[in-house]
């Protein structure tokens, strides 16, 4: 069975979470008696395809042309079912960023593939592989069988572990997929970056504040914590709605989900919306002066105490454990 | 300008969820059916784009019969024509899209929008399955859409960042909040989306190609541990999450 491993790449960079593809492509791999092919798209990614390598891929693919430097929902769909098809892959898996969520709908239509989107756990069994993922905004998980020939997953960022690369540079094969400008009906013309700060979504530790801050102003001592922390600031939905943080901050049902190994709550009571954002962290701490805050059910650790008082001191004692 | 919107019938976000004895479907006892949110942005969107360039708003929903109480909400708002493409058999991503796909073919529509995801599957697909099924080009999760002389310039959300992406009309956009603000009905608009009529049709049987082998609570987790109740908790607190957790 081949397994397409489609790793993403943004500016001639792979995201972590292309690792995490790749490796967890060796796993399913390695159980059935498959090979893993990754498949990386641009406009000069011969160079630092090989990397794959090191996280199992037996063959890397690298298809590059001069338009395809930015992302195309179309092209690039079209690439990657194109891919499948030559190898007659079983099995394409993309991580379910901004641009795995948008082109993996299109390849599942293109290969009349099933498709199981943001998974959390993928498993074999037998002949077939069961899918985890989460609905109804966490609450509940769903297991399923992809039933058609060709299957399409996408997987949760920041949940499958990239295993340590062991170095080795896979021999990249550049594959020449024929694409006119009518496969570029929709075309990112731009992307503009928010200036150093670390993007919540994928952030590996995050300070989030709620409306127990009572004001914009007090935010700053969020962002001094995350600072010393090296985290990202993220936000409850109040917060947005108050206009006092970006909605690129907010965490929760209608905004990000996100699973970082550290989410430190303050000042957040933990509405059912807010956790089906944040609750596939691997560490929750909560600092809440309301002891029934519903947060302290899913916290692993907890302060009940005033955010005001604990939030300076926790950031200076962060700084003294990290030599800052 | 024709513009077509695909909305959903969910169970509220504030609901809680409970398990079906077959143990592959929630227990809908209780639970309020409400309009996708991300759809009401979609609506929003849909009539906006009325407003400035004159034209007509359909909105489709693919369910059974409680559907037509989304489809009311979405009269409500304002919206000119709502379709409900009837069938209560399970469908899965693919098949959704495959009726949606098949009936919007037919009224050729020239901007068709969704919320970016329903908030019950969480799958976040339908919406670009109906643009490849269309052959259209598309933008998902979009927070900024302008509309000049047959192209559409959209902002999307990306890690980090945005993402300004171009396409020709007709496209398929998918609405994220920050949007817009929906409009709350008026209570005129409430009032005669009562007696509007609801066009029903039957979309072909699609099979589905996932299946549900079960449907479950996620594991609970253990008690939490209270490290104390005031600031002479907070080295305690980092001991633990550099020695126990390993995270700092």
């Amino acid at each position: 069975m081949k397994i397409i491993a489609v790793a993403e790449q943004r500016d001639n960079k792979f995201k972590k979470s292309a690792f995490e593809v790749v490796r967890t492509a060796r796993t399913l791999a390695d159980q059935t008696g498959g090979e893993v092919i990754a498949l990386v798209i641009g406009s000069q990614v011969q160079a630092i395809a090989g990397e794959l390598g090191g996280y199992g891929a037996q063959r890397v693919l690298a298809v590059q042309q001069p338009k395809l430097e930015k992302y195309s929902s179309t092209a690039y769909s079209k690439v990657i079912a194109e891919v499948v098809k030559k190898e007659q892959a079983a099995v394409a898996i993309f991580s379910a960023t901004a641009m795995g969520k948008d082109c993996a709908p299109r390849v599942a239509v293109k290969l009349d593939a099933g498709i199981g989107s943001d998974c959390i756990a993928l498993k074999v069994e037998g002949e077939n592989i069961i899918a985890t993922r989460p609905v109804y905004g966490g609450k509940a998980l769903t297991d399923i069988k992809i039933l058609s020939a060709v299957k399409v997953f996408t997987l949760r960022p920041n949940v499958f572990p990239t295993g340590m690369s062991n170095s080795t540079a896979a021999s990249v094969e550049v594959a020449d997929i024929p694409l006119t400008d009518s496969d570029f009906t929709s075309l990112a013309v731009e992307t503009t970056q928010a200036s150093g700060k670390l993007d919540v979504a994928e952030a590996d530790i995050i300070v989030s504040g709620g409306r127990g801050l009572k004001a914009a102003e007090n935010f700053k001592m969020i962002e001094d914590l995350a600072g010393a922390i090296g985290g990202a600031v993220g936000a409850s939905r109040a917060v947005v709605d108050a206009g006092w943080r970006p909605h690129s901050e907010q965490v929760g049902q209608t905004g990000k989900t996100v699973s970082p190994s550290l989410y430190v709550a303050v000042a957040i009571s933990g509405a059912i919306q807010h956790l089906a954002g944040m609750s596939s962290s691997k560490y929750i701490v909560a600092i809440n002066k309301d002891k029934d805050a519903p947060i302290f059910q899913t916290a692993d650790y907890g302060i009940i105490a005033d955010a005001f008082e604990i939030v300076p001191v926790l950031t200076q004692e962060i700084k003294k454990l990290l030599g800052k | 300008m024709k513009l077509a919107v695909c909305i959903n019938h969910v169970p509220d976000t504030a609901a809680k969820i409970t398990f079906a004895a077959d143990g592959k479907n929630i227990d809908k006892t209780g639970i309020t059916f409400v309009l996708n949110p991300y759809d009401e942005i979609a609506i929003e969107e849909c009539l906006r784009l009325k407003e400035k360039n004159g034209g007509e708003v359909i909105a489709i929903s693919l369910g059974g019969d409680v559907h037509k109480e989304t489809l009311r909400k979405a009269l409500a708002m304002g919206v000119d024509k709502v379709v409900l493409l009837k069938d209560d058999s399970p469908r899965d991503s693919s098949s959704v899209a495959r009726g949606l796909a098949d009936y919007l073919k037919e009224i050729s529509p020239d901007i068709i929008f969704f919320g970016k995801q329903s908030v019950d599957s969480d799958d976040a697909a339908v919406g670009t399955m109906v643009a490849e099924m269309l052959g259209l080009p598309s933008v998902s999760v979009a927070v900024k859409l302008e509309i000049t002389n047959g192209t559409a310039i959209a902002e999307r959300e990306i890690e980090g960042g945005k993402e300004k992406v171009q396409t020709a009309l007709p496209a398929v956009f998918t609405a994220q909040k920050g949007l817009n603000e929906p409009r709350y009905p008026s209570l005129k608009g409430i009032m005669a989306a009562k007696s509007k009529p609801i066009e029903e049709k039957v979309p072909a049987a699609a099979q589905p190609k996932v299946e549900i082998v079960a449907l479950r609570k996620p594991p609970s987790k253990s008690a939490g541990k209270i490290v104390g109740t005031d600031a002479s908790a907070v080295p305690e607190l980092v001991r633990l999450l550099h020695e126990e957790a390993k995270v700092i």
